[in-house]
């Protein structure tokens, strides 16, 4: 496939940035809900920081998504007015950030990942996705190394500090599952060399994460059948209210620019 | 965002501390660096009067950072553009940031963040009262940026030449990132103006709820702000709350005709005379209700504070508990 900045005509493809994309935008949400809550003041700017870098990201994201798709969908369009089910995050996003254990553990099992699909990503046969990764993986780093330093503090802590981080641990474990469940999409992405299988990320995420947890003296939940479908549009409970907050002014104003 | 400028009440006036050394010499090398316009540094020497005013000032700016962050990020995760969330995201975080070096500036006289913080949770400490009015609608966060920002810049822009150097230098760049929220927020209100009929509603309503509490924020009229003069003796103000109140009503008319909204006075008109808009009088009863913690928000914006204090002590303990097993451990490998 000839992946440029105009209309693709491989569904695939499009499946796939838009995966990105809400990927982005939803954990970028949650992010954000932080705002003047966090535990001292140099964390509100780093969360801040984190949620602006992946609201950056879905911006880019969604807009060569609507150009993709060719039906003059722009950004906004694709961020505030689709139902839930069309959106293709992986449900792992959408979870609450309980407490700062979860929001940490959280960001630090998706950044571990997003530092490979960006890595990945830069060799893209799409020029456009290729160059958002560039810059993406830019704030990857620093998100994957700030969640990780966290996580390492939290386990490694106090007594409370280690028991809520364990509880999120064992909490968003099996999410994980999904990130690398092999699908269809995924073979066709990579087939175009658009982007790598998310099952081939596996190994080396593992390799990434463990360590870490290790380190932080957290032990590692047993893999079980658990089995999430986010990417594909079916979502937990929790997006829909995410999506009630996140879309309410342009729903009540059609039709409004802002 | 800004504290008003607030005078404190005479009962609560700085007292000099008996072990405070301040003989003739240094006073006289002090006043004398003063009136030729020089800073003051950390390290010199201040009359204890003058630390204790500043400290007051600086560290009720820097809660009004903090507090500020509230009202505006109550419309992060509800911003109707994906760049309105960026642009409202990247202010909010602004404020944070001022915050932070304020605080900074606040420990070069000899406080520390922690006592600051402790007297922002008791409530001992004031914030800016602006902070204790609701965010009703979108327009409000760009009604925020082009007025109270805006407010604050005329307040803040004299404090870069203020006496003391590390607030001076603060200010600098807290106006620079200030100026920058005035413009975001004014083009968020002429994309609306632009916009459907209930967009301008909207604006109309943000603006009618925020005229006379963004004038408040100048604080009490220049007969009712008796220290003000020590301030102004000090190079810790430059200019009299009245008259940047006036200056800041005659840029913001003219600002209000350009966007289509009306300004809630009707007493407001050109004075020719004077070469001043004229204005109603302030509602002060109001302005200290909400200063003396009966605003619709007090309550709620110091609660959320001490909840996001409270909920998050475990993390600071984990925190300081890792750093001690890891220098422990760096120890014992040594």
């Amino acid at each position: 496939m000839g992946a440029t900045a105009m209309t693709s005509t491989n569904p695939a493809h499009l499946e796939y940035v838009l995966r990105l994309g809400d990927a982005a935008l939803i954990h970028g949400q949650r992010l954000s809900e932080w705002c003047g809550q966090a535990p001292v003041l140099e964390e509100d700017l780093a969360l801040a920081n984190m949620a602006l870098d992946f609201v950056g990201q879905a911006r880019m994201l969604l807009s060569h998504a609507g150009t993709l798709e060719g039906k003059g969908r722009d950004e906004d369009t694709l961020a505030f007015l689709r139902h839930e089910g069309q959106y293709r995050n992986p449900t792992l996003c959408e979870m609450p950030n309980t407490d700062f254990a979860h929001t940490m553990i959280k960001g630090f099992l998706l950044g571990s990942f997003n530092l490979l699909m960006w890595s990945r990503l830069c060799g893209s046969s799409d020029k456009a996705l290729a160059a958002i990764a560039a810059k993406s993986l830019k704030e990857a780093r620093y998100h994957a190394e700030h969640t990780g330093d966290w996580v390492i503090r939290l386990g490694d802590g106090t007594e409370e500090s280690h028991r809520r981080a364990q509880a999120a641990l064992d909490m968003l474990w099996p999410y994980t599952n999904e990130l690398f469940a092999a699908n269809p999409t995924d073979d066709a992405a990579a087939a175009a060399g658009v982007g790598p299988a998310w099952s081939d990320l596996a190994e080396d995420w593992e390799k990434a994460v463990l360590p870490v947890l290790k380190h932080a003296t957290l032990t590692v939940p047993a893999r079980t059948p658990f089995q999430t479908y986010g990417k594909f549009g079916r979502h937990s409970e929790h997006l829909g209210h995410l999506l009630a907050v996140m879309q309410h002014l342009p729903r009540s104003f059609p039709g409004a620019t802002w | 965002m800004y504290t008003q400028a607030l005078d404190i009440p005479p009962g609560e006036q700085p007292k000099r501390t008996p072990d405070a050394v301040e003989n003739a010499a240094y006073q006289a090398e002090f006043d004398a660096r003063i009136d030729a316009g020089a800073t003051i540094e950390a390290k010199d020497w201040m009359p204890e009067a003058y630390r204790k005013t500043l400290v007051r000032q600086i560290s009720q700016h820097a809660h009004s950072e903090i507090v500020g962050m509230l009202p505006e990020g109550n419309w992060i995760s509800r911003a109707p553009s994906l760049k309105r969330k960026a642009i409202l995201l990247a202010k909010v975080q602004d404020e944070g940031g001022h915050g932070l070096y304020l605080y900074a500036a606040a420990e070069t006289l000899g406080v520390s963040r922690d006592e600051l913080t402790e007297a922002l949770l008791s409530g001992k400490a004031k914030y800016s009262s602006i902070f204790n009015y609701p965010t009703l609608n979108w327009a409000d966060v760009g009604v925020i940026g082009w007025l109270v920002d805006g407010a604050a810049i005329m307040n803040q822009i004299p404090l870069c030449k203020c006496s003391y150097g590390p607030y001076a230098r603060a200010m600098v760049r807290v106006c620079k990132e200030e100026s920058f929220h005035q413009r975001q927020g004014y083009d968020a209100l002429l994309a609306m103006m632009s916009g459907t009929d209930e967009q301008r509603e909207l604006v109309q309503d943000a603006v009618n709820r925020w005229w006379w509490p963004s004038l408040m924020m100048f604080g009490p009229h220049d007969a009712d702000s008796p220290n003000s003069g020590q301030s102004m003796r000090w190079g810790i103000k430059r200019i009299s709350n009245d008259d940047l109140r006036q200056k800041f009503v005659d840029a913001t008319v003219k600002q209000a005709e350009v966007l289509g909204v009306t300004l809630p006075d009707d007493e407001l008109k050109w004075n020719e005379a004077r070469g001043h808009y004229d204005f109603a009088a302030i509602d002060w009863d109001e302005f200290w209700n909400v200063v003396n913690g009966h605003g619709q928000c007090n309550v709620d914006r110091l609660a959320m504070r001490v909840k996001a204090w409270d909920d998050g002590a475990w993390v600071r303990e984990a925190a300081v508990a890792h750093a001690e097993k890891q220098a422990a451990r760096e120890k014992a490998a040594a």
